[in-house]
């Protein structure tokens, strides 16, 4: 489904990613973790389509397409969704209006009809029930005085709605407490499925706990320099990111 | 100083050395501004004396007048010797129907899809076109005289009611009130007359297109609105006009009288004239001067205006709260890209006791556009117990633009309360981007957050008017992002 080869991308001239690789299929959910400024969250822009970002080398394939010619939009009418680290807020445009503004588009761009006020309504009541969403955030303007926790809620209730085939959740644990915690995870299982795949960016092994990976990969220093299975996760939680900082560069200094 | 006197002696005089000669088959008044013009004009509407006296009287106030040099704006000196003051389209009989309108007009007004045929299908919407200056079309008219409204030209008006006319024109807006009313008051060409008698409620929503067509012609409407006692009327004024590459002057003057208790006003317009191409060449200057006056208790009169057109816009469409109870509300939008620039804004003049007064005014701001809010609060000694609130929220797309408030409050009683709210945002690149994300393009992002963000003004509006105003905002501010 995503194929990642030797992806460089640069922002103000400093070099960020430095030869990235990643294979994902349908069905499977990847953990990306590493330290802070490891260049987790600029992987996850990039593949959003973050214009910031200049890709310098390498390439992104998604579903066969090349990923980086397509312009964001595109990109997530294409079935890639991004919930954000920082949820962006908008003021004047309810939450609800802008979500079915947002399907609407993919559901054209894909040959389907587009929803009514009335089906679409239908489709969203269901969909709250996934991630507990409070039904007074649907009328309230995105994210405009959302709590942290709401915010993040809100993003999955996002992905909820507009079912995307490739997930990525940047840092979607940060500012979560335990319970909600707990729900945005169960949220992101109930939506698991057999052609879709998820890419959960996070600091720490917690969310794991609930998102349980199929694959782990440590991000350091712009690269992919360990993969492993959830066990590796639990190792990084025990001994940090050290250890493998020095493992790989033995590795480097004798390629 | 003496220079202005003498030139103002010699110009009275030449009335009575050359009197009154003009060329009545003329369709267009030769160019420049005399009393000829004038007496050519109201020669030409066959007005009754008191009228041309009162234009003549005008336009020597004007002479003593300058320009006014406060606004926030910028623009060419304005030669007034250089304009055409009055042009009426050919037009041979008079029209029964809009069948017998020439199907040029008609096709023109479908190009900018406000085709009268339609206009004439949509139940409650009576529609009195103006082409330069001359009413060509008048539909509805049978209903509304059933319920005793007068919605005619003002030309028609001043045949048909003199006395009406006679008791109300200038009665809000003075002939000397500014320089551009005073210009208006002494060359008016037509424009919109519209009387609600005691206890009626208007039975449709009235509407009124202007455009400017001919070269060189300015425009110089004149509306007036009379409500009495209980009576209520929405008016909706929609403007459109074609690509020009000259400037071309529109100083128009709207008087709403809300004259016994309880008479209601709602005055709605969707202005949209030429803006000028992308380097600010050519478009229209729109110098307006409108004001309405509450005279009756718990009368109300209320604003709602979605301007995106114009070179310059330089209007402050007012309320003078003078009976007690009195209402007076003004919504705004005001869009400027390119190199556009509004100074516009209100004046609420309180009078009465336990008046209140709500303005809303909304900012956009784009290119090189320069947006300017002006208004004043005023709440006299007497008025005591009276409100107003405002708010003035500013948005910005792009760094090249601008946003500026002029805000005056002056309140002298302490029984009385005033409140500013002043905000001023920009649509960021995050917003843009997460939009994006969610798969909307950035002229939908921005159109969505436009409309949110203008979205206390657009309710105001009647219904079709929203829809309007929404598809214009996304108009206007067409590539202005990303």
């Amino acid at each position: 489904m995503l194929h990642i080869n030797n992806l460089h991308a640069r922002i103000n001239g400093n070099e960020i990613l430095s030869g990235v690789n990643l294979k994902v299929q349908p069905g499977e959910i990847h953990a990306i973790m590493g330290p802070n400024g490891s260049g987790k969250s600029t992987l996850a822009q990039v593949l959003a389509g973050r214009e910031a970002y200049e890709v310098t080398e390498g390439e992104v394939l998604y579903e066969g397409k090349n990923l980086l010619e397509l312009d964001p939009e595109e990109r997530a009418r294409e079935g890639v969704f991004l919930a954000f680290q920082y949820p962006v807020e908008i003021p004047g445009v309810s939450n609800t209006y802008f979500l079915k503004a947002a399907l609407n588009s993919i559901r054209k761009h894909n040959g389907l009809e587009e929803l009514d006020a009335v089906e679409f309504l239908k489709l969203i009541k269901q969909r709250m029930k996934i991630v507990d969403m409070d039904e007074s955030l649907l009328s309230r303007p995105v994210n405009e005085g959302f709590s942290g926790g709401e915010k993040k809620r809100n993003e999955i209730f996002h992905m909820a709605v507009l079912e995307p085939k490739l997930a990525i959740l940047d840092e979607t644990d940060s500012g979560l407490d335990i319970d909600a915690l707990r729900i945005v995870a169960d949220g992101v299982n109930k939506l698991r499925r057999k052609d879709n795949a998820v890419i959960v960016v996070t600091h720490y092994q917690r969310l794991l706990n609930y998102i349980v990976p199929d694959f782990v990969h440590v991000l350091m220093e712009g690269r992919i320099v360990k993969s492993g299975t959830k066990e590796l996760a639990l190792e990084l939680e025990e001994k940090g990111y050290d250890w493998i900082k020095v493992a790989s560069d033995s590795t480097l200094a004798t390629a | 100083m003496s220079t202005e006197t003498n030139t103002l002696e010699q110009l009275a005089n030449r009335e009575y050395k050359w009197g009154f000669v003009t060329d009545i088959e003329a369709d267009t008044a030769p160019r420049g501004l005399t009393e000829d013009t004038i007496r050519f004009i109201s020669a030409k509407k066959k007005e009754p004396e008191w009228l041309l006296e009162w234009r003549l009287k005008a336009y020597r106030h004007w002479l003593t007048m300058a320009e006014p040099r406060w606004p926030n704006v910028r623009y060419q000196k304005i030669d007034y010797q250089d304009i055409i003051y009055y042009s009426a389209p050919k037009q041979k009989k008079v029209l029964n129907s809009l069948d017998e309108v020439d199907p040029e007009l008609l096709k023109t007004y479908e190009k900018l899809g406000i085709s009268l045929n339609e206009q004439k299908m949509l139940a409650g919407v009576a529609v009195d076109a103006v082409f330069d200056s001359v009413s060509v079309a008048t539909t509805f008219k049978k209903k509304l005289h059933e319920a005793g409204v007068i919605f005619c030209s003002f030309s028609e008006a001043v045949q048909e009611h003199p006395e009406l006319v006679k008791k109300y024109l200038g009665s809000v807006v003075p002939a000397n009130d500014n320089f551009f009313a005073a210009l208006n008051s002494a060359v008016f060409s037509d424009g919109s007359f519209c009387y609600i008698p005691k206890g009626v409620r208007c039975p449709m929503e009235l509407s009124t297109y202007f455009r400017i067509n001919s070269a060189d012609t300015g425009q110089f409407e004149r509306t007036l609105i009379v409500a009495e006692e209980g009576a209520y009327v929405s008016y909706l004024e929609g403007c459109t006009a074609p690509m020009r590459d000259t400037n071309q002057l529109h100083a128009a003057v709207v008087e709403l009288v809300a004259v016994g208790d309880r008479a209601q006003i709602k005055y709605s317009t969707v202005q949209n004239w030429y803006p000028g191409d992308k380097e600010g060449k050519g478009g229209i200057y729109n110098f307006v001067t409108k004001r309405g006056k509450c005279a009756g208790k718990n009368s109300k009169i209320s604003w709602t205006q979605v301007e995106t057109g114009s070179a310059i816009t330089w209007k402050y469409p007012s309320v003078i709260l003078q009976g007690d109870h009195s209402v007076g509300e003004f919504y705004s939008v005001a869009v400027v890209n390119n190199y556009q620039q509004a100074d516009t804004g209100t004046k609420m003049i309180h009078i009465g006791k336990n008046t209140s007064s709500t303005i809303v005014s909304k900012g956009i701001s784009a290119g090189f556009g320069q947006n300017s809010y002006r208004g004043l609060v005023e709440i006299k000694r007497g008025s005591t117990r009276s409100r107003n609130f405002s708010q003035c929220d500013s948005l910005l797309l792009g760094d090249k633009c601008g946003a500026h408030t002029f805000p005056y409050i002056e309140v002298k009683n302490k029984t009385s309360r005033v409140e500013h709210e002043a905000s001023t945002s920009k649509i960021g690149e995050d917003q843009i981007f997460y939009c994006k994300q969610r798969g909307l393009t950035t002229e939908d992002a921005v159109g969505m957050i436009v409309n949110g963000f203008c979205k206390e003004v657009f309710r105001e509006l009647p219904m079709e008017f929203a829809v309007e105003a929404q598809k214009l905002l996304g108009i206007s501010l067409e590539g202005s992002v990303g």
